[in-house]
């Protein structure tokens, strides 16, 4: 990371710990924070959400790790997530999947070179009547097709 | 968001924002206690322990500080009806906060809601931000002199274990979504180790009905031991899959025909937690004291692979366990290795009734929920699908 980059996310991290408030409940949200912000959280990121909580590094990453919506490695700007729970299993999330693949040169578990889209599983959102559904970010498609499914990925700014 | 007009006999009949509140600060504390009471009114989110006794006990607490905590938390596979409910009548489950919160003394509460659910926290901190002008929240709410109430929102992260009420204590708490021993119980020590009610999203929405129309009225919806109404998250192979509001006592195959389900195989009732019922057990009636389920009910037709479907539970499981205990941590991959053996017809009667054991074990010695009910789908899909998985097709299907 270069030095202003730090300083950017120092900078930025103070934000979110006067937000939330110094304490090691402010913890999660600010870590939810920083991943939607940047796709991930970084070392850096770590070392200073710790310093301003007067936490170990460890601690942090303990709980970046617990969490599947967190992560340390950098992903995708836009993080899709398919579910692959029965309900939409049964609806054909097979077909979904292979579509999406086919059509962004990638499997599930990788990220695009453009580094726009990452692909990933998730187990139940919550849509199962409506199955197959997909997350894309913070947003839910439903009664998907491959076709529809590709279409709305390629239309997402 | 839009929100949708519902019909049902409880939870979706007719009820006007602040109404549970204004009926709840003209009683005293302990007459709402006893209303719940007589509705026998039980938690939605699955455990099904008895809410008043779950207030009492905070109620009775001298701390100063207490806490109420809305689980929204909803991540058992099959069910929708908390997000429902969040987005088409916020004002129950709010109001229903701010009655707790009135009722064993609290001034903080707080919803938990899932990350999958990121795209309603918006709308919902609005409803909040009205409810702040309208003086449902804050401080001497509708002018009750001393009684300060606010609520605010957490966010999940894709886990869970977090709903279970331990885990989602901890999570709170900024640590990892792990679940504690229990006792001590959140009524004791909960967030920050103060007295903290936490209730599902649907329980506080009925305590919102039975604060205004009476434990009586709500007795007499459901059964005896099941009182009151459900809403469950209908989905699978039928027609009109959705979130439907039933009394208890509703026998399954009455389900089957209003969902519009033809050549039933299979009901998995609960979510992936629950359990497997075959065709002569539709007769049985969704129900505490029968088949019990905080909402999920799962249809697969004839079409449908058994096996595929149980493994499909299992790697549930083994992703979501949290692996602080070892019945759960490794006994969940056991289970799910048996599963990968039928499929590929590499195993022994013999292995699998020691698998089975393995889940009975399980059952009784995992630390938390999870654990205690991950064997669940695996011993009653064996049990009930017995014929199909090992005989069927002279045994060529296993
Ligand atoms: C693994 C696991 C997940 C759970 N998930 C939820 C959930 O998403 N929502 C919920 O209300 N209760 C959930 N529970 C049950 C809670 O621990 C707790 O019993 C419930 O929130 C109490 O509220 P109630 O009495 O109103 O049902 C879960 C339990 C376990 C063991
Ligand atoms: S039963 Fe499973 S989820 Fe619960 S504490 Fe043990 S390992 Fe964690
Ligand atoms: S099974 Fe896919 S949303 Fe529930």
């Amino acid at each position: 990371m270069l030095i202003l980059e730090k300083n950017a996310m120092t900078e930025e991290i103070e934000k979110l710990v006067e937000k939330y408030g110094p304490e090691r409940s402010s913890l999660l949200p600010i870590l939810q924070d920083i991943q939607r912000d940047h796709k991930s959280i970084p070392d850096f990121a770590q070392q200073e959400v710790a310093r301003l909580l007067d936490i170990h590094p460890v601690e942090v990453f303990s709980v970046i790790s617990f969490y599947s919506f967190l992560n340390t490695e950098p992903k995708g700007k836009f993080i899709v997530r398919l579910c692959q729970t029965i309900t939409c299993d049964i609806k054909g999330k097979e077909r979904i999947a292979q579509a999406i693949e086919r059509e962004l040169g990638i499997s599930f578990g990788e990220t695009t070179k453009d580094n726009k889209y990452t692909l990933e599983f998730a187990n139940c959102l919550g849509m199962c009547d409506q199955g197959p559904a997909m997350l894309i970010n913070d947003m839910v498609y439903a009664n998907l097709t491959p076709e529809k499914a590709v279409k709305i990925l390629k239309g997402v700014k | 968001m839009v929100k949708t007009k519902r019909e049902g006999s409880v939870i979706f009949s007719e009820y006007k924002r602040g109404e549970a509140i204004k009926a709840a600060l003209e009683k005293k504390r302990e007459d709402i206690l006893l209303e719940l009471r007589e509705s026998k009114v039980k938690g939605r989110g699955g455990a099904g322990f008895p809410t008043a006794t779950k207030w009492m006990v905070v109620a009775a607490s001298t701390a100063e500080i207490k806490y109420v905590i809305c689980n929204a938390d909803e991540g058992e596979p099959g069910t929708f009806k908390d997000r429902v409910l969040l987005v088409d009548y916020p004002e129950l489950v709010f109001d229903g906060m701010v009655v707790a919160g009135y009722t064993i003394g609290a001034s903080r509460g707080i919803v938990y809601l899932r990350g999958e659910y990121e795209y309603i926290r918006k709308p919902l901190e609005d409803y909040l931000e009205s409810m702040r002008k309208d003086n449902l929240l804050g401080k001497n709410i509708l002018g009750k002199e001393g009684f300060d109430f606010d609520i605010s929102i957490r966010m999940g992260s894709g886990a869970y274990v977090c709903g279970e009420e331990t885990a989602l204590i901890e999570s709170l708490e900024g640590n990892r979504g792990e679940a504690r021993n229990k006792p001590p119980y959140p009524v004791n020590t909960g967030f920050f180790g103060r007295p903290t009610v936490v209730n599902n999203v649907e329980t506080l929405a009925a305590v919102s009905h039975i604060v205004v129309k009476g434990g009586d009225w709500f007795r007499q919806h459901g059964t005896d031991k099941s009182t009151g109404s459900k809403l469950f998250s209908i989905s699978g192979d039928c027609e009109l899959p959705g979130v439907y509001e039933l009394p208890w006592g509703t026998k399954l195959s009455e389900l089957l025909t209003l969902v519009g389900a033809k050549n039933t195989k299979a009901i998995q009732v609960g979510g992936a937690s629950g359990i497997c019922l075959n065709k002569t057990q539709f007769d049985r009636t969704l129900a505490y004291e029968d088949a019990a389920t905080g909402g999920s009910i799962m249809i697969f037709n004839g079409s449908r692979n058994m096996v595929h479907i149980l493994k499909n539970f299992m790697e549930f499981f083994v992703e979501e366990s949290c692996g602080q205990c070892t019945p759960c941590r490794i006994g969940n991959v056991k289970l799910l290795e048996g599963v990968k053996m039928i499929e590929s017809g590499e195993y022994t009667f013999d292995y699998i009734e020691k698998l089975m054991e393995l889940g009975r074990t399980m059952q009784v010695s995992s630390k938390c929920g999870l654990g205690q009910s991950s064997p669940n789908p695996f011993i009653s899909i064996l049990e009930n699908f017995k014929d199909e998985i090992f005989n069927g097709n002279g045994g060529y299907n296993g």
